[in-house]
């Protein structure tokens, strides 16, 4: 469904990614793991067009994305941001209800964001809250909601779990597993957070240097040694 | 590298600076469809009705201030009855436009860079682009248009103010009498006076909103980026309403 041949990416003399390539199919959940600094958001970045590759070509359905194909894709896709980034002069529901918006009236925009909300367990009392008044893991929720307010194809978590405590990390997991089996959606998760591959994740990838290190199914990933090193094993 | 290298590379990277800046306005302007209105809504009351105590005590006090100073100056030759007329010109003019831009600018291009330059840390950017939205369209078009539209409101107001500021002074201590004052003051202002600072007032907001986006979108990493962005948007919005002033000011009395 996606694919990235030969991704190129520098920044100055640093190398970041080397000629990434990488696979997902229909309904996968494909976590990419790396150490801090490897790279990870900026292919997450390259792929969705928000930094441009220096070399190498993103295909999606087969078809290149590029800026006559990537609208498409952006109406089709959802993504939870690292931070959240959730919209700071506008209420929750406005927030989840973003891309609703534009295509529908306000109430009924409103009741689908106060659906989505509930799907992540926040209750109504919420939407009308300003994005300044949630605690991490209720921003992380709100931003999951958001993302996948319009049931989206394929959805994109940057890092879902960085900030939390590890009760609300896997809450948060568990939450992810739940949409992305029940909507059958297509996912590709950012993190280097382990348990996280273990509950989203079908398949994993490790970038290192700039590129797939190694790439194969989670349930053979602890007997995989390229990834001893980043799993602490010797 | 060479004197003359050098000097070209300065001046190619002016060239390429002012390019991207009005291509960066532009695009800014013309880019209406789809139109977010209430996003402009929104951008006209915090640029223009939110502004308004400040340019409005910043007139009062100028044009009372000025008063004093053209009957105190005026007194040596003999001049101190011209105090209404030339309040009010030098009010709608250049002071009200000026004064009123530069308190925009404050103001306003410091809250632009910094709203979106934290917007730009924080991802929010990249959010809107995956949520298929024009940053530019969204955040740039609304803030140009409303600041074109409003400040020329804001200088008329402060003339107006700016003007009552310096009766205030000519009839309470100056000893004019109020009729007198107020029949001075629109004896000698011709509406081309008026028109102009209106069209500066115009120029001056689209500089101000134009260097709060600029510097936003521009804006570096973390804390210290963004307070660079903002210290960078209101110090070229300042001298930028002042280059500006004085090529509008030839442009129409010379």
């Amino acid at each position: 469904m996606i694919r990235t041949v030969g991704l190129h990416k520098a920044f100055g003399p640093k190398t970041v990614l080397a000629g990434v390539d990488l696979a997902v199919g229909q309904g996968e959940s494909l976590c990419v793991i790396g150490q801090s600094g490897t790279g990870k958001s900026i292919l997450l970045k390259c792929i969705l067009g928000l930094v441009a590759p220096d070399g190498g070509q993103v295909f999606w359905q087969d078809r290149p994305l590029d800026a006559a194909t990537r609208p498409d894709f952006f109406r089709r896709f959802g993504m939870l941001f690292q931070g959240g980034a959730l919209f700071d002069s506008l209420t929750v529901w406005q927030n989840v209800g973003f891309r609703l918006r534009q295509r529908m009236p306000d109430a009924r925009a409103r009741a689908l964001a106060i659906e989505k909300l509930a799907r992540v367990g926040l209750g109504p009392e919420t939407a009308d809250l300003m994005p300044a008044e949630l605690s991490g893991g209720m921003a992380k929720r709100v931003g999951l909601a958001r993302a996948i307010a319009d049931d989206p194809e394929v959805i994109f978590f940057d890092e879902p779990t960085t900030g939390l405590d590890p009760i609300r990390a896997r809450r948060i997991n568990d939450l992810i597993r739940g949409i992305v089996t029940e909507t059958g959606a297509t996912a590709i998760t950012i993190t280097h957070d382990m348990d996280s591959v273990r509950a989203i994740g079908d398949r994993v990838a490790l970038l290192q240097d700039g590129h797939i290190a190694w790439d194969g199914p989670v349930a053979g990933m602890d007997r995989a040694a390229p990834l001893a090193g980043f799993l602490g094993r010797s | 590298m060479t004197p003359i290298r050098l000097v070209g590379r300065i001046v190619l990277r002016i060239i390429g600076a002012v390019g991207a800046v009005t291509l960066f306005v532009g695009r800014g302007l013309f880019r209406l469809h789809p139109f977010h209105g209430r996003a402009l809504a929104g951008q006209l009351v915090q640029i223009g009705w939110l502004s308004l105590p400040v340019v409005g005590l910043t007139a009062l006090f100028t044009g009372a201030a000025l008063a004093l100073q053209i009957h105190s100056g005026g007194a040596r030759f003999q001049a101190s009855d011209v105090v209404p007329a030339i309040v009010a010109i030098g009010m709608v003019r250049e002071l009200g436009p000026v004064l009123g831009g530069l308190m925009v600018a404050a103001r306003v291009a410091s809250s632009i860079a910094a709203e979106i330059g934290t917007m730009k840390v924080t991802e929010q950017i990249d959010a809107l682009v995956t949520l298929s939205t024009d940053p530019m369209r969204w955040l740039v078009t609304p803030r140009l248009w409303a600041a074109v539209l409003t400040v020329p409101v804001l200088v008329a107001a402060g003339d107006i103010i700016g003007i009552m500021g310096g009766w205030l002074v000519g009839t309470r201590s100056l000893g004019f009498g109020s009729a007198a004052y107020l029949a001075n003051s629109a004896a000698y202002l011709e509406s081309w006076d008026v028109l102009s600072g209106l069209i500066k007032g115009a120029a001056f907001g689209l500089i101000v909103a134009a260097s709060g986006c600029w510097w936003g979108m521009r804006s570096g990493r973390g804390a210290e980026g963004v307070g660079r962005a903002t210290k960078s948007a209101v110090v070229a919005a300042a001298v930028g309403i002042l280059a500006a002033n004085f090529v509008l000011t030839g442009l129409f009395f010379e």
